[in-house]
């Protein structure tokens, strides 16, 4: 029998949803201010592979001579991501929601499980749990880069007020490639978190909206028999027992 | 599966009687409009709210609103400031040449035998002028600091002057009373800003009197162990490892004190004006 089930309090939809364009807006101005010392490529010796970034994507977006206009944007949204970054955190501990989002010690072999189902090479049906290893390892690990963010920007935004951070990070340069590489991240994150999302499908989305899924439930012990039959692994995890 | 019991993906308590489908159906309907139409309210109000900031009058190249958060962070650093905190010092062997990368203000050649420094005393209308010799008979300070561009880069630089804080204790121009300023003591009526000016006046920068008196900010004579060349702002630039290097003034001409912010080139540019690091 279909029935509603919660899953996503309201204050984490909110936090989620806050997030996506105050992060998008951090990453876009951080491009027009790193565009004024755009010293960052892929490669070795005079190889390279990709260098960020080619002169057709600054021209293709108008990224180009905008460094002013970056940093005001930069360092007035800060202040929003970092709030809102907090009160997650902050809720998720008081709320216990963390009991559901911190890697346990099974998490590591289930996320090699839910790879290896999502890439096709292990058939057997994962039970459904609200997140799996994989996903309490990316959602934790999501939040630990953006505290890794805002350390790696106080320490290259105020290197001298803040020079004992600066050299903990390895000095002002280190930093600021700290602070690039978990910006690419984030960039690499949002695409598999697309895709899974994707493959999740309707239901799994809309309770990221509405807050609630729709699970066949056994009538008689009410007990969740399975997830919505097009329930992928995104959405579903191993029983760890 | 005994997760489950415990998720908050589980069903309602066994006790409760499930509800007939059509009912769920109905009632999923209902909750998922109201939450689409909640987001997408939600994100036309962010929509509107950023039209709205961009819409703002012009600030010095910002809107104003971002304007007003980027003062309100240089008064949450200028609270945290210290003139103790120093900043970091490096072995003189990684000095480089620094990029001459500014040189508005300097397209007339600097007549190096009649230059002069002229200090406009706070509260006054009378200018007093300082040869280089002036400057030179103070104590010397050498220090190997980075100097940081604000457009990301940062190069290790030898720099060698007198520091702003011995000059204005030594000719107390930077108090209505005529008292020295002791950066440790400061007296109360001390002005709160320094303004600086290129000899043509096109370049100027503005700087809070407790960076200008920190013990690394320099009138800078010498850079890497040879006199300042031209395109490095012979024959005296200021120096401070607290700003990025748009505020490092090339050939001071003028100083002058003030009540409020000094005009800043760079930040009427759409920079903070503060530019602190």
């Amino acid at each position: 029998m279909k029935q509603l089930v919660e899953k996503h309090p309201l204050a984490i939809r909110w936090f989620h949803w806050v997030n996506f364009p105050v992060l998008s807006l951090m990453i876009w101005s951080g491009m027009w201010i790193y565009w004024a010392n755009d010293v960052y490529r892929l490669g070795w010796g005079d190889h390279t592979l990709f260098k960020f970034f080619p002169q057709s994507f600054y021209a293709a977006f108008h990224v180009d001579h905008k460094l002013a206009q970056g940093m005001s944007w930069h360092f007035v949204l800060m202040w929003v991501f970092f709030l809102n970054g907090l009160l997650y955190v902050l809720y998720t501990v008081f709320s216990g929601e963390w009991r559901y989002l911190l890697p346990t010690r099974h998490s590591f072999r289930e996320a090699i499980l839910v790879t290896l189902h999502d890439l096709g090479l292990y058939k057997k049906p994962l039970p459904v749990r609200k997140f799996n290893g994989a996903q309490q390892i990316a959602y934790t690990s999501v939040i630990l880069m953006g505290l890794g963010s805002l350390l790696t920007g106080l320490a290259i935004y105020k290197p001298t007020q803040f020079s004992w951070l600066t050299t903990l990070l390895g000095g002002y340069e280190f930093a600021r490639i700290l602070h690039f590489s978990l910006t690419i991240g984030y960039v690499l994150f949002f695409i598999v978190h697309i895709a899974q999302v994707v493959r999740a499908g309707w239901n799994n989305f809309r309770a990221m909206v509405a807050g609630f899924e729709i699970e066949e439930v056994d009538p008689t012990t009410h007990a969740i028999e399975a997830g919505p039959a097009s329930l992928p692994a995104a959405d579903a995890s191993l029983s760890p027992h | 599966m005994t997760d489950e019991i415990k998720s908050p993906a589980s069903p309602p308590a066994p006790q409760a009687p499930l509800q007939s489908e059509a009912v769920v159906l109905a009632e999923a309907r209902r909750r998922s409009r109201r939450s689409f139409i909640g987001l997408g309210l939600a994100g036309l109000a962010g929509l509107g709210g950023w039209r709205w900031l961009l819409s703002r009058p012009d600030d010095a190249g910002i809107p104003h609103p971002l304007r007003k958060v980027l003062d309100a962070n240089s008064r949450l650093s200028s609270a945290y400031f210290k003139e103790t905190r120093l900043a970091p010092e490096f072995a003189r062997s990684r000095a480089q040449t620094p990029r001459e990368n500014g040189d508005v203000g300097l397209d007339d050649e600097v007549d190096l035998d009649a230059w002069r420094l002229r200090v406009q005393g706070y509260g006054t209308t009378k200018t007093q002028e300082f040869t280089l010799a002036d400057v030179k008979a103070l104590p010397k300070i050498e220090m190997t600091t980075e100097l940081k561009c604000i457009e990301g880069w940062s190069v290790v630089v030898h720099w060698a002057g007198a520091r702003l804080s011995d000059f204005l204790a030594r000719y107390p121009l930077a108090t209505r009373s005529g008292r020295p300023a002791d950066p440790l003591n400061p007296p109360a009526d001390l002005a709160p800003y320094v303004g600086m000016l290129t000899p043509d006046e096109q370049y100027y920068v503005g700087l809070d009197i407790h960076s200008a008196l920190h013990p690394q900010t320099l009138l800078c004579y010498e850079m890497n162990g040879a006199p300042l060349t031209s395109a490095h702002g012979a024959p005296l630039r200021l120096v401070t490892p607290l700003k990025y290097g748009i505020k490092h003034l090339k050939r001071i001409g003028t100083i002058a004190f003030a009540d409020t912010r000094p005009k800043d080139y760079w930040a009427e540019l759409g920079y903070d004006w503060d530019a602190g690091h």
